[in-house]
Parts: C-alpha cells; structure tokens; sequence
C-alpha cells in the first residue's frame, strides 16, 4: 500500500491538474521569479567592480547558493505561511482529526508544484556559478557543494515553520514572518562583509545566516574570509540547520497545544 | 464498557475586549465549565445547548483538536491530545462546516485517499464503501469533484469519509445543518441504521431535535459550559413538567366548571365544542370516559422543543 504522505502529495498534484491552464501560467511566472532574485545582485556589480572584496563570479557563487537552498525549502515548506488561513477559519481541525502528523498534512495538502521550476532555475544557476569560478576541487568540496544547498534549504525551512507559528498566538501576525524568510534570503545573498556593526553580528553569526551561504561559497573558493573565520566554518551549516530545526519543532508542537481553534 | 469519560473538563479561553480607544482588557472565559460525564460502548448520546453553550469545544477536546485547560478526558483509552494520531484511527468526525474531503477531487478519489491514510486493508475498504454506497445513494455522484456537490450530497460523502476506516466512535457536529428535509431524513435514517448494529458509540450535536427525538436515547444538554440535563427525553420531560395534552371535539359545549381528576382543563374553543385539557396523571382513557358527547380526539406529544427553550432561558 502507497504511503499515506505519497498518497497525499498525489492528490495535490491531480487537484493541480484539474486547473490546467491557470497552473501552467503560474509555474512560468514563478521561474521568473527565481531569475529577478539573482538579477538584482548581479545588478549590483554593475555598479562596482567588487562588493566588499567579492569579485562577479565569486558573488554569483554566493547568490546562487542562498538562491537555491531558498527555493528548495520555498517548494518544500513555503507554503506553511497559509497556516494563517487555516487557524483563523479553524480548518486546521480537519487536520487534527486524520492519523498524520499536522505539518507534514499541511504541506502536501498544498504541495506548491508550481514552485517546482523554481528548482531548475536554482540549480542551473548554481552550475553556471561553478563553471566561472575556478574551483580546486577536493573530495570535501564536493560533499560541500551538495551539502550547503540542503542544510540551507532545512535551515530556511525552519524559519519558515518557526515565523508561521507565531500566528498560533498571534492571528493577525500579517507579514511580520516574511521579514525573516524573504528578509533572510536577502540578507543571504550578498557578501555578509558588506554588513557591519550589530547587525551582523545578530543576522550572520546569532540566527546563523552567514552559515547558509557565505561561510560555504568562502570555503569552496579557498579563499580567506575577510571576517577571519576558518576554512572549516563552510562545514558548519548542517548544525546550524539542526539547531533551527529543532527550534521549529518546538514552537510548532507549543503551537498546536494552543491552538483555539473557532467557533462552529 | 466506557468509552468516553470526561472529569472536570474544562477549557477557558482568554479574549481581549475592547476598553477605550486604544487600551484593550483580559477577560477569561469558560467555554466549557467543568464537564463530567461517562460514555458507554454502543450509546448514542445528543449533545445539546445554546450557541456558544460549549458544544464544539468539548468535541474538538475529545477529538484531540483542542488541549483542555484542566480536568481529564480519555476516548477510547487514549488520551486525546498526546495520542492525537492513535486515536484518530479510532474514531470518526464529521465536522458540518469544515469538510475531511479534498475540494478538488471527485468523491471516490477522496476515499481512496483516506483509505492509504488510516491504512486500511483493500478489503475491508471495499465493503464499507459498498454498505455505504448503497445506504447513502453515493453512487450518482461519486466521479463528481466535492466542490460542485449539493450539501446534502457532500454530507453523505463526509459521512461515508468518517466511516471507512471502521472507526469505534463517531463524532457528528452538527451533521443536518442546512439541509433540506430529504437529505435529512436521508441523513438520519442512516445513522439510525448505524446505531442499531450496537457497536458504533455516537456522540452527535445538534440544533434540530428532531435529530435527538429520531436517535438518541440520551440527552445531554449544556449551557454556559455546564451539563443542566443528562438523561432520556421523557426525563426531561418530567423533570420540567411537559405534559401531554389532549383536545377533544364535543357535540354538546362542555359544561360551566366542569372538572375530571387527572387533567387539568387549559382552554376551551368553538363555544366550548372543543377544549384542551392537560394530563397530570399517566392515562388518558380515565378523563375520556368521563367526558359527555364526545365526537373525537387527538393526543398531542409535549414538543421537545419548548421544552429545550424553557430550558435555555432558566439561568
């Protein structure tokens, strides 16, 4: 017998096709999407010809890793941002009725097939950045290059889940949880040098930014880190992930219990 | 043996008013007060009360939806909330307003999803949705997609959906509201159906008493997050003093001051050719035999109705 979660994924994706025309248009549409967010950096390196001491190339390497963990924790967990509608309208109880978990129910239930293109466009620009740099490639650079992506993707992933919960307490958190995922994939983007001060200090090395893809595009460069980090800090994003991921099942379990469900 | 068993269970919810233009206050409300109450196999009990009587609240506490604020509960030996996922596979619910099918999907694509869900053998599958197939006429509208369902349509597939995986208890929150008399009549004979297997325990809130009247030996009223009744109807009934009544049609006016033990005379009409008498004994024949040129009569079955109304307005 097919696995309930399979089970599950399936019927997103028929209930996708029944709307052909309107998914076609979206899934296009969310391609471009990807592209602007590695545009806009590129732009910047129009203007100067090193943003704090990053060459082109090597800021590309950087927008591409953060870009592609961004997009797979995007199409695996984006779409927890619609728990708001799902507590608020008291759908949730539903959820809470079937012999799965709540969170893995939500996200296939909306599964954003859309967001699949996304994927593609990540990955090719994450080979395209390999390709202009020139890497010396180590056996641990390679389990790097596969590593950074997906221990970015678990730790985005967990923003994700960590910024939805809050609407638990608060219903009308609005969009204050897109300033840390989409604000953190931003931030994510450039060269953390060019953040000074507290700043820094709280984004890139308190919440763990600077580990998703800095620290790894650092490392697979072989370069120094201008902030005098070690070569080995690349390696560290796995551990990061885990700490935030472990931190979002703990808010979401504290969530769940006080769910207040509506009135019926 | 005891399927349900709440004790003490409560849930308060705090909300926050609005004090002043800015300022807003706490204020803690019980939604459920302090409930005791014990479900045993096979009962099928009608939960009733006021809007925002708590109804709701204490399904989704035994359904595992909501974390009680004290007191115990335990369905089916399990512990809702911790053991959400063990007793989900236990028990069956139908929420009115919020749909178990998948809005895009026709109704057969639904249950063979909740069959890989609960994981139910083929088999055992199989023959549950045939029994249903055929109590519930599903089979007109089984390749439709649930969202261009009627209601009364999609109830019948929310029920077939509560039941596949051969569930112990059955929640039904509200399962007539909105339909029209067919569907729920439909609706009703097939729960009825159900609970005379024996083996189904049925907990079901409603509105419309005559869900209550058709299928429930036992009643449970609540308001303000408190059980006020919890018997049969006739001991509602009793409790609250409704009384049969009997309306004759006489050929002769009824005489001036007439009186008969066992009834109490309310009102009399057409100059006295028909009058209303209230029974306060058990039997009518008595007050019959006693009554000159009778031509003919009715027995009319106090309404529950009135009876739950009296009951909502007595603080």
């Amino acid at each position: 017998m097919a696995n309930p979660y399979t089970s599950l994924a399936r019927a997103q994706w028929r209930s996708f096709a029944s709307y052909r025309t309107s998914f076609v248009v979206d899934l296009l549409s969310n391609v471009g999407g990807t592209a602007l967010d590695v545009v806009a950096v590129l732009v910047l390196f129009q203007a100067t010809r090193t943003v704090a001491g990053f060459s082109l190339s090597e800021g590309l390497l950087i927008v591409s890793l953060s870009s592609l963990a961004f997009a797979l924790a995007d199409f695996s967990v984006g779409n927890v941002d619609r728990l708001k509608t799902y507590v608020r309208t008291g759908l949730l109880d539903a959820v809470l009725v079937r012999p799965l978990g709540a969170l893995p129910q939500l996200l296939l239930m909306d599964l954003p097939i859309r967001k699949a293109l996304r994927l593609v466009v990540g990955v090719v620009v994450l080979a395209v950045a390999l390709h202009v740099n020139d890497i010396e490639w180590t056996p641990a650079r390679v389990a790097l290059i596969v590593i950074a992506p997906l221990a970015g993707s678990v730790f985005f992933g967990a923003i994700f889940v960590i910024s939805a919960s809050v609407t638990f307490w608060w219903i009308d958190s609005g969009d204050l949880g897109s300033a840390f995922t989409y604000g953190g994939r931003d931030f994510t983007a450039y060269p953390v040098p060019v953040y000074s001060g507290w700043f820094r200090a709280l984004f890139a090395y308190a919440m763990g930014f600077g580990f998703v893809a800095y620290q790894p595009a650092v490392t697979l460069l072989g370069r120094d880190d201008p902030l005098g980090l070690p070569a080995w800090t690349g390696f560290v994003s796995p551990l990061v992930a885990l700490i935030a991921a472990a931190a979002a099942a703990l808010m979401w379990r504290a969530g769940i219990r006080h769910y207040r469900s509506t009135g019926s | 043996m005891t399927l349900i068993s709440m004790k003490g269970l409560r849930k308060d919810f705090t909300v926050r008013v609005k004090a002043g233009r800015l300022r807003r206050e706490k204020r803690t409300v019980s939604a459920v007060d302090g409930i005791d109450l014990s479900i045993e196999q096979g009962e099928m009990v009608g939960y009733i009360g006021p809007n925002g009587a708590g109804k709701s609240t204490t399904l989704k506490m035994l359904t595992g939806v909501l974390t009680p604020s004290a007191g115990e509960v335990s369905v089916c030996g399990l512990r809702p909330v911790p053991q959400r996922t063990r007793l989900a596979l236990r028990i069956g619910v139908v929420f009115g307003q919020r749909s178990q099918l998948w809005w895009d999907l026709p109704l057969r694509d639904s249950f063979s999803l909740l069959r890989h869900i609960y994981r139910v053998p083929p088999q055992e599958h199989a023959a549950r949705l045939k029994r249903c197939r055929s109590l519930l006429d599903l089979d007109d509208f089984l390749d439709i997609p649930v969202r261009q369902l009627s209601l009364g349509q999609r109830m019948r597939g929310e029920l077939t959906a509560a039941l596949l995986h051969g569930p112990s208890v059955l929640f039904l929150d509200e399962p007539t509201i909105g339909l029209d008399v067919v569907s729920k009549q439909a609706v009703r004979s097939f729960l009825a159906e159900l609970g005379a297997g024996g083996d189904l325990t049925l907990v079901l809130t409603t509105h419309d008493l005559a869900d209550i009247e058709r299928l429930c030996r036992r009643l449970v009223v609540i308001d303000h997050g408190r059980v006020v009744h919890d018997g049969t109807i006739e001991a509602l009934h009793d409790r609250y003093g409704s009384r049969r009544r009997l309306v004759v049609e006489l050929d002769a006016p009824l005489p001036a001051g007439f009186v008969v033990p066992g009834a109490e005379l309310l009102s009399t009409e057409a100059d006295g050719r028909r009058a209303v008498f209230e029974l306060t004994s058990s039997s009518a024949g008595a007050v019959v035999g006693s009554l000159p040129a009778l031509r003919d009569l009715s027995l009319v079955e106090p309404d529950i109705e009135d009876v739950v109304a009296r009951l909502y307005r007595t603080p």
